[in-house]
Order: C-alpha cells, then sequence, then structure tokens
C-alpha cells in the first residue's frame, strides 16, 4: 500500500507539471487583457499603458514568464494579483471561508440528506416517497442554479422580505442574532446549490442499492433469518457505499472551486467568483494560482479515492 | 410616476441650488456649490448609522493611481481628496482640499497661463491626526510623474514642469507651456492626494507592493476599516475630519459584485442598499422598476458620455495581410472618391431617435445626441442638428443611387465592382445588440449589407486582439466614450498623428484613422488658445468636422451618472465630469 502511493504520489508530478503548462499557455495565449478595464479611456494615453503592461512584467514572452512562473511556485511563492498588487494568497486566504461556509456546507448537506432519500427510494422502489424524490432530483439537476437562485431571491427577498440576497462576508458571528444572520443569508445560497448535490448523489445511491438488492449475498442474509432492518443497513447499505464515498470524494475539489454561478448571484465573495473576475480582467496570476491548486487537489482527491475503495472493500488489493 | 420621482429629485436639486444662491456668491469661474452649503445646517457628524453602497464591480485596490476603473477611484474618494472636484458644472469645485479655486481674476493664475497657485486649507488633518502640508501634494506629484511607478493617471501629469510647496499651505504648479488646459493637474480623478509619510519609502517600481494602496490614509471623510479586496470595504468616519459637521454617517459599507440588474432590485425593490452604481440595464426593465418602487429612484445626470458609430477610413479587407487596417490604405468605399457620399448616405439612414426612445428610455438612461462635444453648454454646436435631424432611409438610397451605387438582384447597392458590405462590430452586451439590430435594419432599407458582429469587452478594448477597438479590423464599430471638462485631449484622439497602425502597436487613439490635414490644424491652435471664446468656437469647429464630414455618427448622449438611491438619502447632487463619491462627505439621511 505504502508503494503504492508513493508511486502515484511520484506519477502526480508530471501531471502536475503538464497541467501548470496548458493552464499557463491557455492563458497567455487568451486575448483577454488586464488593461481593458481602461477602454478607451482618454485619459490613459497608449504610452502609460506600455509602461503599466512593463511594470506587470507583460512585455516578456510568455514562455519567460512561465519559467519564472514555475520558479517562483516551487517556492511556493504564487505572485502578486494585477488588479490588486496583492499577493494571489491573500486573496485566495480571504475567499475560502466563505466558500467554504456556503459551498461546503452545501455538500456537506447534500451527502447527509442525499444517502438516506437514495436508500429509501431504492429499499421502496416505486412508493410515492420513490416517486417524489425521483422528480424531486430531476428538477434538482435539470433546472439551472441561476434559474433556483433568482427564483428564490424574487420569492424571499423581493416578494416577501424576509432573506437578504447580498452576502456579508464582513459578519462576524459573535452572538445568537449574529448566527442567525448568519443563517439568514446562507439559506439561499446553500439551498440552491444542496438541491443539486443531493439531486446528484441521491439518484447514484438509489441506483447502487437496486443493483445490490437483488443480489445472492442479500438474499443469504434474509435466508439467515436477519431482520430486513440489518439486512439492508448492514448489508446493501454498506457495500452499495463504496462507489457513493468514491464519488463524493471527488466532488472535494469541486468545493474548493466554488460554485461560479451562485457566488456570482447572491454575491458570495467565494473562489469562484475571483476565478471568473479574474478571467475576465487577464488576471493572469490569480487565475494560474486557483487552477493549479485545483488541479493539485483533484489529482490528491483522485488518490484518496483509490486509497478509501480498497480500505471499503477488502477485495481491492493493491500491489 | 415617472413624473413623480423626476420631480422629486428635480426639486431637491432646485432647492440646494436656491440655498447656494443665497449665500455669498463663489469666486468667479468656480463652480456653485449646491449640496455644500445646503447640508450643513441641520446635519451633525456621526448622526446617521452605516450608508450602504452597492457597485456591481468590485474594487481591487484603494489608491486611485493604480485604480484600473472606476470602481476603485470612487471606492478611494471616500478617503483621498484631489485639491478640488469637478462641478456639475464642468467647472471646479472648492469642496476638497483647496482653499479657493485659482483663476487669473484672482491672481491664482498667471496671465501667460503657465503657473497655478493653489491656496489650500487651513488646519487640515489626515486620517491619523499628523498634519496636512503641501509637502504631500508636491509629493503626490512626484510620484504620478515618475515613469517607474507606471500609475493609470500620469497623463494628468504630462507638460507639467513641476509642483511645488511654497510653503506649508501653498502649492504652485508650474506647465512646461502656457496650457490653456490650466486646471489640468490637481482637480478630480486625476490628482487624489497622498500622505508622503505613508508612501515616501515606497517610490518608484516598488509603488505596488506599498501597504497603503490597501488601506490608505486619506483626509476625506472616511477611513478604511477593512478591505477585501474584490468584495467589500468597510470604512468609518474619519473623526480628523476637516468639517466638524460632517460626515453624517458613522460608517460605509462599499460592496462589490454581482451584476447591475440585481443591483437595481436591490435599491428600487428590497431596499437592501442606499446608493446603486451604474444601472446599465436596459430601459424598458429599469423604467418600470424604477417607476413602481416605493424604496428608492432614479439618480442620474449627463456628462460627456457619447454612444457613437465610428467609420474605418482604411481598408479592413483580410487579404491584404500586414496592410491591413495600416493608415497608408483606403478603406474601399467609406474613403474611396464617392467616400462622402456613401458615409453621408449611412448618416442618414442612422435612426437615432428610435434607439433613444427604445433602448434607452428616452431620456432615462440616455437621449438622442448630435455632438461628440458635449455637456458643456458653451461648447455645444448646433450647426450638426438639421444634418442630424435628416434621418430618411429613402433619401439615403437615392444619394446612392444618383452617385451610381445601384441596386444589384441581392438588394446591396454595387459600384465597379465594389458592394457596400458593412462588418458592424461592438461590446457584447443586450443594449448595443438591440442597436445593432435597429442599424441593421435600417441601413439595409438604405442598400448596405450589414454583417453584425460582437465581441467580449475584455477583448474588445485592447490594443493586442485583432478583434479589438484598436484594430478596428470592420467597416463601422460602436463602444462609448467621455471627456475630460476641455475637450482638447479627446479630440485630438482623430488627428493624423494619432492613427493606430501595426507600428504603434495599435495603441494610438485614432482608431478611424481619419487624416484631415484641416482638422489637425484646429486641435493645433487649441493647444496655445488662451481666450476662452475662441476656444469654444475651436471646440465647435472641430466637432462639426467629424459629425458633418461623417467620421463619427452619434447615437445617443448617454448619461453619465446612472445610479439608483433610496429615497431617504439627501443631499446626493451628481456630476458628470467627476468621480461619483466627489461630494460623500455631504450624503445624509
Amino acid at each position: 500500500m505504502g508503494r503504492y502511493v508513493l508511486r502515484r504520489l511520484l506519477i502526480a508530478i508530471p501531471t502536475l507539471i503538464v497541467i501548470s503548462f496548458v493552464v499557463y499557455a491557455i492563458l497567455a495565449l487568451a486575448p483577454t487583457d488586464p488593461l481593458a478595464s481602461f477602454g478607451a479611456d482618454p485619459r490613459v494615453p497608449p504610452e502609460v499603458r506600455e509602461r503599466i503592461r512593463e511594470s506587470l512584467g507583460l512585455n516578456q514572452p510568455w514562455h519567460v514568464r512561465y519559467v519564472k512562473w514555475v520558479i517562483a511556485i516551487a517556492h511556493l511563492d504564487f505572485g502578486y494579483s494585477f488588479m490588486s498588487r496583492s499577493p494571489v494568497m491573500d486573496l485566495i486566504w480571504q475567499r475560502l471561508p466563505n466558500t467554504l461556509a456556503v459551498v461546503g456546507v452545501a455538500y456537506i448537506i447534500g451527502v447527509l440528506l442525499a444517502v438516506p432519500i437514495g436508500m429509501i427510494s431504492a429499499v421502496r422502489r416505486y412508493s410515492l416517497f420513490d416517486h417524489l424524490s425521483t422528480t424531486f432530483a430531476f428538477i434538482g439537476f435539470s433546472v439551472p442554479t441561476f434559474f433556483t437562485g433568482l427564483l428564490l431571491i424574487i420569492i424571499f427577498s423581493v416578494k416577501l422580505g424576509w432573506l437578504p440576497f447580498i452576502y456579508d462576508s464582513t459578519l462576524k458571528i459573535t452572538s445568537l442574532s449574529t448566527l442567525g444572520d448568519q443563517i439568514r443569508q446562507s439559506i439561499m445560497p446553500i439551498t440552491v446549490l444542496a438541491l443539486f448535490d443531493t439531486a446528484t448523489i441521491a439518484r447514484y445511491t438509489r441506483a447502487e442499492m437496486l443493483e445490490h438488492l437483488p443480489l445472492d449475498y442479500v438474499r443469504t442474509a434474509r435466508a439467515k433469518g436477519l431482520k430486513e432492518r440489518l439486512v439492508v443497513l448492514r448489508h446493501v447499505l454498506r457495500n452499495s457505499l463504496i462507489p457513493v464515498v468514491t464519488l463524493v470524494a471527488l466532488g472535494v475539489p469541486a468545493v474548493f472551486g466554488g460554485a461560479i454561478v451562485t457566488e456570482q448571484i447572491f454575491r458570495v465573495p467565494g473562489i469562484g467568483e475571483l476565478l471568473v473576475r479574474s478571467i475576465g480582467q487577464g488576471d493572469t496570476p490569480v487565475v494560474a494560482a486557483i487552477l493549479l491548486i485545483f488541479a493539485v487537489l483533484v489529482v490528491m482527491f483522485n488518490l484518496i479515492a483509490d486509497v478509501l475503495y480498497g480500505v471499503l472493500d477488502p477485495r481491492i488489493r493493491y500491489s | 410616476m415617472t413624473i413623480q420621482w423626476r420631480r422629486a429629485s428635480a426639486v431637491v436639486a432646485v432647492a440646494a441650488m436656491t440655498l447656494a444662491a443665497c449665500g455669498t456668491p463663489p469666486p468667479a469661474g468656480t463652480s456653485a456649490t449646491p449640496a455644500a452649503s445646503a447640508s450643513t445646517a441641520a446635519a451633525k457628524r456621526g448622526a446617521g448609522d452605516d450608508l450602504k453602497i452597492l457597485y456591481w464591480q468590485a474594487p481591487t485596490i484603494l489608491n486611485a493611481h493604480l485604480a484600473t476603473g472606476t470602481k476603485d477611484s470612487d471606492a478611494s474618494r471616500l478617503v483621498t481628496e484631489p485639491l478640488a472636484s469637478w462641478g456639475p458644472d464642468a467647472k471646479p469645485l472648492p469642496n476638497a482640499l483647496a482653499a479657493e479655486i485659482p483663476t487669473v481674476a484672482n491672481g491664482g493664475v498667471s496671465a501667460d497661463l503657465t503657473t497655478v497657485t493653489w491656496k489650500l486649507k487651513q488646519n487640515v488633518k489626515w486620517s491619523d491626526g499628523s498634519a496636512f502640508t503641501a509637502d504631500d501634494v508636491a509629493f503626490t506629484f512626484s510620484l504620478m510623474a515618475d515613469p517607474k511607478t507606471a500609475v493609470s493617471t500620469s497623463d494628468a501629469a504630462e507638460g507639467v514642469k513641476s509642483v511645488v510647496a511654497k510653503d506649508a499651505n501653498t502649492v504652485v504648479v508650474t506647465y512646461a507651456a502656457p496650457n490653456p488646459n490650466i486646471y489640468q493637474w490637481g482637480v478630480g480623478t486625476c490628482c487624489y492626494i497622498l500622505q508622503k509619510k505613508q508612501f515616501e519609502a515606497f517610490q518608484g517600481e516598488k509603488l505596488k507592493d506599498a501597504p497603503g494602496n490597501l488601506k490608505p490614509i486619506g483626509t476625506g471623510p472616511y477611513m478604511v476599516d477593512t478591505f477585501k479586496s474584490g468584495d467589500v470595504v468597510t470604512y468609518k468616519m474619519n473623526d480628523n475630519f476637516r468639517d466638524p459637521a460632517k460626515p453624517y454617517f458613522k460608517s460605509v459599507t462599499f460592496k462589490g459584485g454581482g451584476d447591475a440588474p440585481s443591483a437595481a432590485r436591490a435599491v428600487f425593490q428590497t431596499g437592501d442598499v442606499d446608493y446603486a452604481w451604474n444601472l446599465q440595464v436596459e430601459a424598458g426593465i429599469l423604467k418600470p422598476m424604477a417607476d413602481t418602487s416605493t424604496k428608492g429612484k432614479l439618480l442620474t445626470v449627463y456628462g460627456s458620455s457619447v454612444e457613437r458609430i465610428m467609420l474605418n477610413f482604411s481598408d479592413p479587407t483580410a487579404s491584404l495581410g500586414a496592410k491591413r487596417g495600416e493608415p497608408d490604405t483606403k478603406h474601399p468605399f467609406f474613403n474611396g472618391p464617392d467616400g462622402k457620399t456613401v458615409r453621408t448616405a449611412l448618416a442618414m439612414a442612422t435612426d437615432r431617435k428610435t434607439v433613444a426612445q427604445q433602448i434607452y428610455g428616452d431620456g432615462l438612461a440616455g437621449k438622442a445626441g448630435c455632438n461628440i462635444v458635449t455637456g458643456v453648454p458653451d461648447f455645444e454646436s448646433t450647426a450638426t442638428t438639421d444634418f442630424c435631424n435628416k434621418f430618411d432611409t429613402t433619401a439615403a438610397g437615392k444619394l446612392l443611387d444618383d452617385a451610381g451605387w445601384k441596386l444589384g438582384t441581392d438588394n446591396v447597392r454595387a459600384k465597379g465592382g465594389i458592394k457596400l458590405n458593412i462588418v458592424y462590430q461592438t461590446t457584447v452586451n443586450a443594449v448595443r445588440q438591440k442597436t445593432q439590430d435597429i442599424m441593421k435594419q435600417n441601413w439595409e432599407k438604405a442598400g448596405f449589407k450589414v454583417e453584425l458582429k460582437s465581441v467580449p469587452a475584455d477583448v474588445f478594448f485592447t490594443n493586442t486582439s485583432p478583434d479589438g477597438a484598436n484594430h478596428f479590423w470592420a467597416d463601422v464599430e460602436m463602444f462609448t466614450n467621455n471627456s475630460d471638462p476641455d475637450f482638447t485631449n479627446y479630440l485630438n484622439g482623430w488627428t493624423s498623428k494619432q492613427a493606430t497602425a501595426a507600428a504603434n502597436n495599435w495603441n494610438s487613439a485614432n482608431y478611424n484613422r481619419y487624416q484631415n490635414p484641416a482638422y489637425d490644424t484646429i486641435i493645433d491652435s487649441l493647444r496655445t488658445e488662451k481666450d476662452p471664446a475662441k476656444r469654444a468656437a475651436l471646440f465647435k469647429q472641430a466637432n462639426d468636422i467629424l459629425i458633418l464630414d461623417v467620421v463619427i455618427i452619434p447615437v445617443v448622449t448617454r448619461t453619465q451618472v446612472t445610479s439608483g438611491i433610496s429615497n431617504t438619502l439627501k443631499n446626493v447632487v451628481p456630476t458628470g465630469w467627476d468621480s461619483e463619491m466627489y461630494a460623500v462627505q455631504d450624503f445624509s439621511k
């Protein structure tokens, strides 16, 4: 097992180098320009723009910039944002708590809801509950988040006036009432995201359960006289969860990536919002850093998922 | 309802003006200060709670000299101030660090227009309690003038020989040559004064690393409390602010992000914010929202913003290779022997009234406009009015017919094998795409064939992209631009020298590649002419050439400020020439 993990980690290094090169090349070749925000402003004439470009280091060819960037990254220096002139890592650290508080919580809620829903739907196949949850699941992953988000805003903020739709990232939780504020401002974005997560994972759990229910070992368990509850929870659920756990593990990096659309709608200053804005403004250091961290997380959680597989299913052995 | 909110805002403005007029008359050549004197009687420092401002673009840096957009500059204005502001009448307003506006009449400006002596307000303190002096002003100039700092405001320091602290409260600005644009350095968004103490160790290339970029110390009504770049700024009131009765609000939350329609919703429908910036929303959506609102109203003012269609004088044909779009090529029909006829026909087939009515809400966010020099009544030409009112697609067709441009079987006019095929580019933007549709429809009636193209704004406004406005590898393009109260630099953007080309990295201002020695002469005269009346005449002449020679077709004069404010917010008087936050110290409830 140890050798396997080590080998996988070593393979990850060239993978990450290739990813970083592709990311940087795409950014360098994209037509966006960090100076585009000046538009055609006559107050910022060409010479001034050239000077700014030079001060950002953009006058060098992109392969030179790439090599410099890789060397800096090796020293864990992610550089400075073109737009805020502050360290990229500071920007990411500022936003990570918001992303975790919204996207992370939504993911946890999604998983916690999805597994029981999927399980009950499978056991009581074609029951009213199964029909309802299936309908709900299809709505969940077929209606886009920008639509559900807007719908919630119009109902709960505009019509009823119950919930705020501008996320306040400066809110500090110091008392019950500020905790209440935090919950109030998080309900809508979390609902939107959890709806989607729940739907996907619940469908997956249901399908896995249905596959296992008619198998021989389940019949054996029942023949031994075990209670149906124990059959389902101890035998069927445990085995069905193996692929679900992998799916959930692989979904964790996506939490870090934030929820681009939902963050934009509710003005949650998360990583996704930072990524999209930075792409639009051609803020290469920020985009490159986020994508690279994302790549590292994906590679890492792939490994974790593979290792978990072996832990959950003793038949799988790595050599 | 429409009438009601319009009248409401008009009443506020009129009342403020009247009050100002009752006080001591302002010095000649300076702006009447509307809100400043109106509010002092009632307001008390810190009497209000939190002022909530929403910008759908988030500020990323709070040093206006390193700003990459209005959002940064505006968020900085609550903290750092220039010597004076540009008031609603396009004249300088002494609501900032200067005690009065220097003029030739009061001896502040030398008769040859080379030196300007600014008297600063006495006993002004920085928010850290230290004294503000003329040294800070001179220091800020040195940062702006140093090419190594690469600040985006450096153009204002161009042609300035020196800025010297004569004594603690006097600053002398000396221009290298007589400068009719006498307030070039010191007034408005160019020249927010930074504290020498805070930035002294960060001159030249090091400026970008200064911690003060994210937390500047200023003389303004507020000081930065927390700043999360790209998200939110919270400010506390500055206890050392020079006016003991201001600011009214204890704190300010300047939230960024999201989109314009939902910002409009936040001010008009839920009342979550007091001030929502730049509601660039199609009139069809914005108008009902503002009209039916019980919580907020629309705040607009005109400046010099004009949505214009630019005509290409060079040849954008792709097969030209390296010569494509170069200034020494000629556009096949806009700049051929019939060039002016074809251009005139295009202008005649341009229906600006419908665009203004249907898309800009007829005065809500813009009005049909005919001039490129607009916003200052003295400079506004009337010679172009008749020409612009001539919308007639049949007459346009006849004009082309008479010149020998005959309709083909495909309904496109052609002459000598050249077809009137037009590629019309602009940015991706619902309002612009609707405008494009209206233009296409009418232009095609006159016998042009129009192909529409839209490019994301981030790509359009670059000198690097072949799809950008600078390369202008299309036949016509459309966007908005605006000017300082002095139009010389703006109009310079159509002189021959400024023609964009590969040689200047497509980085100059004359995207049209228009070359007319008569026009160049006018701009040269503007650089030296001192007499205000003669300058006004020159501005008009330059404007008339651009319009009547059909270099540009102005479509809509757009409101410079199009923001939503809460019904309870008072003393907000917008200006079209400076930051929207130029008088934030006066805001109250």
